[in-house]
């Protein structure tokens, strides 16, 4: 990324005290942790604990009951859809099911962001699309329809179609649930090689420990509506939080055997 | 299960409420029910209203997207010539028969042009035309982005900082208020035709008394009145379609009770308001 004048925060986004509930039901109880710039911050929990919850908080699809998601010095709670829709610029989004136009075939897919927010040229737009594709290794599938594809190549699509406008921020929903485990490891590659090559902020939701330790520069973890426990793989690994460990011991990665083959 | 008590979102099943111990009896049940019609008739007027607010919101935002209105433009108009065009004329063939039928008990058959014209352009072709696209382009329309929903194409849109009302449910609101009024008048010709067909080629009518009857009888003002109709029918349509798509959820079950709903509401809207307009415009009927 480059630098503007004075050094970027290193926080790229400050959530605090986040609630949402849906009637009776209290999912999120005051979520707090901040997302660092540049570089990849995972969220875990088990299933119900409310992540994909907090994701459409910090995406704004829906309004949080109460607390603040600061994104580079701007509260985006309070905001309208119009002010919104200009901040959502900033960010990238993959979704579990990928989420593509079933309606369009892979370029279109991944041109759709340009036609919408630049006047880019029909060549220029192909050109970028192309890269974008090429990049990820499916500009062979670009005239097929998405439901012609696998889920992993589905999923490739979708992170094209989120960096396409080159956003700060890119946030995968689940992004290894429900495929195998070879695929799965091609799609934790994919999210490390596209930091790194693009420099975005990445935030990750997921309950596979697998891939967390493959992928993850911070993790924070999601407990009962809370952030119980945030830190580098390294101190999480060494946490002595009750409820972090039961998870660890749960997934299988309660020792730091698991940890050392890390990349 | 939080990820089932979201609002509209992918996938989630819906819950049942657990079982009260003590089932309520019958009566009590009856009297819910009946409760809840009136209930969730307003509640469904709300949902709509506060749809159409967000529509009108964004419609008049740029970026118009021009090419997209022109696509529901195709899709419920061009798509829906061949259905109304073939029942406007089985309308206007057995509307002959019936007529002709009729009147001839009394001696009047001379008249049946001046009654297939008034009939056709103000009521028929109006509610017909709105019927069949309700089935055809309305209920279509519903499943696309009833399953937009459902997959979280609608919310990748919005991540996409495009609006979805402004995407999904202007354009269409936009083609159905113009479409529906210019598909009621192919109705009116293709009806009238087929009544004279089978007025004067199979039961001897007189070919001039029929045509000179619809002419005479038929003013600009009814013509009127059925497109007036038809914009609102038109309208209303599109923007139960729209709803009931837009705020699908239950997965693929969920998308099909939504396009049953959006069938029975956009017929059952159709004929109220044709009742209100018809009687706002005549000045009779009590409104």
């Amino acid at each position: 990324m480059s630098d503007p004048a004075p050094a970027p925060d290193p926080v790229q986004i400050r959530i605090d005290g986040v609630e949402k509930r849906y009637g009776e039901h209290e999912v999120l109880r005051g979520v707090s942790f901040d997302v660092q710039r540049g570089i990849t911050n995972v969220i875990i929990g088990a299933s119900g604990a409310g992540k994909s919850v907090l994701m459409r908080q910090i995406m704004r699809l829906e309004r949080p009951d109460a607390g603040s998601i600061v994104v580079d010095g701007q509260d985006i709670v309070p905001m309208n859809e119009v002010a919104l829709t200009k901040v959502r610029r900033k960010f990238g989004m993959v979704f579990q099911a990928s989420a593509l136009f079933d309606s369009m075939d892979v370029f279109e897919n991944v041109a759709f962001p340009l036609r919408e927010h630049t006047k880019m040229r029909r060549k220029e737009i192909r050109e970028r699309v192309m890269a974008r594709l090429e990049d990820l290794e499916v500009a062979h599938a670009a005239r097929k329809m998405p439901d012609e594809l696998s889920g992993g190549m589905q999923k490739r699509v979708a992170v094209a179609r989120a960096l396409v406008l080159e956003p700060e921020v890119l946030i995968y929903d689940e992004p290894t649930t429900g495929l195998d485990p070879i695929t799965s490891r091609t799609v934790d590659e994919l999210m490390v090689r596209t930091r790194e090559q693009y420099g975005v902020t990445g935030i990750v939701i997921t309950h596979d420990m697998a891939s967390v330790f493959f992928i993850a520069d911070r993790i924070n973890y999601l407990y009962e509506g809370r952030i119980t426990a945030s830190g580098t793989p390294e101190e999480f690994l060494a946490s002595e939080d009750p409820a972090t460990r039961e998870f660890l011991e749960a997934s299988g990665v309660g020792t730091s055997a698991a940890f050392a083959k890390r990349r | 299960m939080t990820e089932s008590v979201q609002e509209a979102p992918a996938g989630s099943a819906e819950q049942l409420p657990p079982e009260a111990p003590g089932e309520p009896g019958i009566v009590i049940r009856a009297a819910d029910a009946l409760i809840a019609i009136p209930v969730n008739f307003f509640a469904e007027i709300g949902v709509v209203a506060s749809l159409l607010g967000q529509a009108l919101f964004w419609g008049i935002r740029r970026p118009y997207r021009v090419r997209l209105w022109i696509d529901a433009m195709d899709f419920i108009g061009v798509g829906s010539i061949f259905i109304v065009g073939l029942t406007g004329l089985f309308i206007g063939m057995v509307f002959g028969i019936q007529l002709v039928d009729g009147f001839r008990q009394f001696g009047a058959e001379n008249q049946v042009g001046a009654v297939v014209g008034l009939a056709l352009t103000r009521e028929l072709a109006p509610v017909f035309s709105a019927l069949m696209v309700s089935s055809r382009a309305g209920s279509a329309m519903t499943t696309e982005i009833g399953s937009m929903r459902v997959t979280s194409q609608i919310d990748a849109l919005t991540t996409m900082a495009v609006n979805p009302v402004q995407y999904l449910v202007v354009p269409r609101i936009i083609a159905g208020t113009l479409m529906v009024p210019l598909l009621t008048m192919l109705f009116n010709l293709i009806g009238i035709f087929g009544a004279w067909i089978i007025c004067v080629k199979v039961l001897a009518l007189d070919s001039g008394v029929f045509i000179d009857k619809v002419r005479w009888y038929v003013d600009l003002e009814d013509l009127n009145q059925g497109l007036i109709k038809a914009v609102v029918f038109g309208f209303t349509i599109a923007l139960i379609a729209c709803r009931q798509g837009f705020y699908a959820s239950g997965g693929a079950a969920g998308v099909g009770r939504a396009t049953n709903r959006s069938v029975v509401h956009s017929a059952v809207a159709i004929l109220i308001l044709d009742y209100i307009v018809t009687s706002l415009i005549t000045g009779q009927g009590g409104l």
